[in-house]
């Protein structure tokens, strides 16, 4: 017999050997690189409320998912980075101005109770940021629709002393005075507090922190296209529906409708969750539709001025229903 | 004859890295003979064909070792003369042990003169004066298979079954498979053999037309072949295939040629009236009829990063793959793993002492720099296995269902139209081995149907 010791540490595996190596941390890097440019912008507008909010709501959301694992007896994930992504998110749809201990408050029912109870990432029905806002919401009705006003970067005006409302609110009475088609004194003074196009758009409104600059989350969106770690179905279904309804609807310009409250941070970055939105193109369509719809649908009826956090949640509860009906026709099958 | 450019696009498929620049410009070597051969009675699809020899007896090259045994099956031939050291189980690349003859090539024989290398074994056949019958036969007695890797007997895919008529003769030449160049060095170096190969199997199947299929990334390959088919007759089309992976696959071969979609399965490409072969099988028909030379040897690339001279080596069936490594000069550096056929579908092995077979088109040493180790994780429903699928299956589903041990749920995604390409396992971030789980699932699907029929025989017995 002669020695055998160079051919027996072979590794056996299955085919395929070789691999795209994309991962897991490296998608959710993109998300956190793809939300940098909203989170500047919010901290540009909302000053250092915003880097505590997002300091605090990361840092919570990463100790959370480890002790969380740790009592699952469970592989620590938070290498993943996903509880990272989760962090960000949630302190980018909370107004700069919440006190801090909410927001730890929102980041542990984020993480413990949204996403490591379903049994951690992959698992949980429900966006866990997107569930621990409406949690928030909820329970701290007055602080998390209480709006700081921008900084005039300017004027140098720091805005802790100033609060007002979103456009959201002056947009729903907007409907209201469309229906009525009564009450015009009404309409233009709610006309008087939509924002300017240019201030839109770049960011300069009161709302949640990451929300409010549509340029820096089209760029985001953008750099996840291109990093092809979202496609285009869910974000261009979503932000079409909320156009064509509110075309359809009258009350405030349609172009309002999209770049005011959470829709373009909606469509981006909250509906395009993979793990709560569905895996096929015509069921992503499907998504975005049902997303947009639900969001108009509470914005002009229902008692909140914003209903982008619960068109969403209510379309994750749907998502396996969809994913059933969207079911990929194999090659060659009848 | 004209080159034209591929108009039908399948959904799915993934870019691996090629790594083709190894072992491309490397001319096709033969092998100095081996001392020692090791023929597997089962280097087709199929039944394994049943030994004929025993421990001691003196065999010729060119022999028949093997009997074909059953209808899906094929012969196996003696790859050189040689004396049957042993008689025994041996391992194939695929892991399961088979029947196989070892053979002490270095014995002169008893009485005679040693064969001659390049002596005929079956008398040479003029193609055009032969019968359909007598060349359908030279194929089976040959003992082709298809080459590309699945080994299908070719006589029985040349003769389609009453009622079905090829339209469309499809030559594989895509070479999809990362690494592999055998295909490329012989469509360059071979190309004539490959237009009488193609000229006898027109015959054999009854005048269809012809397209040659190869991926845009082998211009020199497309150039050799419009060179050797330049004044053919006939309808003959070259059909240059976007570079995407898996364009070898027969459904999507033929897709991608001739716009035709093959339902699923059993329906087989004969269904829409195709016969796809991979370029070196063309190559046998040629030899087998022309020369009287059946299939006994094939050209195998022996790439990767950690062997020291990557080539195309012609090798008898039976050569071992340490030999094979030896001839490339050694390991470069150690291997970590050693892949038998592509990085996308090929088997891992476990050493160098199993041997080739007909279906051998690759063997891949690669060091621990190119070997993924991986942990699985929990699926993020990303759904780039769903895009990669070039079948339009959900392979997310069917690996959660795997993994849930739910097979129906899986046979109800379709599982058993899964041609294991690998496309999901190569993009999944999460590391999940997809393919493997659809592997499970279609092995344990057949072994139900296989036990179900086995039941209702046993019944209809009683």
């Amino acid at each position: 017999m002669k020695p055998k010791e160079t051919t027996e540490h072979y590794i056996l595996s299955s085919s395929p050997h070789t691999h795209a190596n994309s991962s897991v941390s490296r998608i959710m890097l993109d998300v956190v690189l793809a939300l940098l440019p909203t989170t500047f912008a919010g901290i540009w507008f909302f000053g250092m409320p915003a880097v505590w909010t997002i300091a605090v709501c990361v840092s919570t959301c990463i100790v959370a998912e480890a002790l969380c694992r740790l009592a699952m007896k469970r592989d620590n994930t938070i290498g993943d980075l996903s509880a990272v992504v989760t962090g960000l998110l949630l302190a980018l749809n909370l107004p700069a101005g919440i006190p801090l201990w909410m927001a730890v408050v929102g980041s542990v029912f984020a993480i413990c109770v949204a996403k490591q109870v379903f049994g951690g990432l992959g698992m949980n029905p429900f966006n866990p940021a997107l569930a621990a806002r409406a949690f928030m919401l909820i329970s701290f009705t007055g602080p998390m629709t209480t709006w700081l006003r921008p900084i005039c970067r300017c004027c140098g005006e720091t805005p802790d002393a100033t609060t007002m409302a979103t456009p959201l609110a002056a947009m729903k009475r907007l409907f209201a005075a469309d229906i009525t088609a009564s009450a015009t004194p009404h309409a233009e003074k709610a006309l008087e507090q939509i924002p300017s196009l240019c201030d839109m758009l770049v960011g300069n409104m009161p709302g949640c922190i990451g929300e409010v600059s549509a340029i820096a989350l089209a760029a985001g969106a953008a750099y996840l296209l291109w990093r092809k770690v979202i496609t285009w179905h869910i974000p261009v279904a979503f932000i079409a529906t909320v156009f064509v309804y509110s075309l359809i609807a009258g009350g405030a310009p349609a172009y309002a409708q999209v770049l005011t409250g959470g829709v373009m941070i909606g469509a981006c970055f909250m509906a395009t969750d993979y793990v709560t939105s569905p895996i096929t193109a015509k069921g992503k369509l499907i998504f975005g539709f049902g997303c947009g719809l639900l969001c108009m649908l509470i914005r002009q009826f229902g008692s909140y001025p914003e209903g982008c956090s619960f068109a969403i949640l209510i379309m994750n509860a749907v998502c396996p229903l969809i994913n059933r009906w969207t079911q990929p026709k194999p090659f060659g099958a009848k | 004859m004209k080159t034209v450019k591929s108009q039908f696009k399948f959904a799915g498929g993934v870019h691996p890295d090629y790594n083709k620049e190894l072992a491309r410009e490397q001319p096709i070597e033969r092998l100095p003979l081996p001392s020692e051969l090791v023929i597997s009675m089962s280097q087709h699809l199929g039944a394994p064909a049943k030994c004929l020899v025993k421990v001691g007896d003196f065999v010729r090259r060119g022999q028949i070792v093997g009997e074909k045994n059953g209808f899906i099956s094929v012969c196996v031939r003696a790859s050189a003369d040689g004396k049957v050291k042993a008689v025994e189980k041996r391992l194939g690349p695929a892991g399961a042990k088979a029947d196989a003859i070892v053979l002490d090539t270095t014995v002169k024989p008893d009485e005679g003169e040693p064969s001659a290398p390049d002596a005929p074994i079956l008398p040479p056949l003029d193609w055009r004066s032969a019968s359909r019958e007598e060349l359908l036969k030279r194929v089976e007695e040959a003992g082709i298979c298809g080459m590309g890797g699945a080994g299908f007997p070719t006589a029985v895919k040349l003769n389609p079954p009453p009622g079905k008529r090829c339209e469309y003769l499809i030559l594989n030449g895509a070479e999809c498979e990362p690494y592999l160049t055998a295909d490329y060095r012989v469509m360059l170096e071979r190309a004539p053999r490959i237009r009488l190969g193609v000229e006898i199997m027109r015959k054999i199947l009854g005048g269809p037309a012809v397209r040659i299929a190869v991926e845009a990334n082998k211009p020199e390959a497309i150039a050799a072949l419009e060179k050797a088919f330049a004044d053919i007759d006939g309808n003959v089309e070259i059909v240059v295939l976007s570079v995407l992976y898996p364009q070898g696959s027969e459904k999507h071969q033929i897709f991608a040629t001739v716009g035709r979609v093959v339902p699923e399965p059993p329906a087989l490409p004969i269904d829409v009236g195709c016969v796809v072969e991979n370029v070196g099988t063309v190559v046998a028909i040629a030899d087998a009829v022309e020369k009287g030379e059946p299939l006994l040897e094939r050209v195998t690339t022996v790439s990767g990063d950690a062997v020291a001279e990557p080539k195309n080596v012609l090798a008898p069936c039976g050569t071992k793959y340490s030999d094979l490594v030896a001839f490339c000069g050694g390991e470069k550096t150690a291997p970590a793993k050693v892949v038998s056929g592509g990085t996308m579908m090929g088997f891992a092995v476990s050493t160098l002492e199993i041997p080739t077979t007909k279906t051998t088109s690759g063997l891949l040493l690669l060091s621990g720099k190119k070997v993924f180790q991986y942990a699985s994780g929990a699926c993020i429903n990303c759904g780039r296995c769903l895009r990669a699928c070039p079948m339009g299956l959900n392979p997310a589903l069917i690996s959660k269902a795997v993994d849930a041990n739910d097979i129906k749920a899986a046979e109800d995604a379709h599982v058993m139209s899964c041609i294991e390409c690998g496309a999901c396992s190569f993009g999944c971030p999460a590391y999940r081995t997809i393919t493997q789980s659809c592997r499970r699932a279609k092995n344990s699907i057949r072994a139900r149907i296989a036990a179900e029929k086995a039941k209702a025989a046993a019944a209809a017995n009683k």
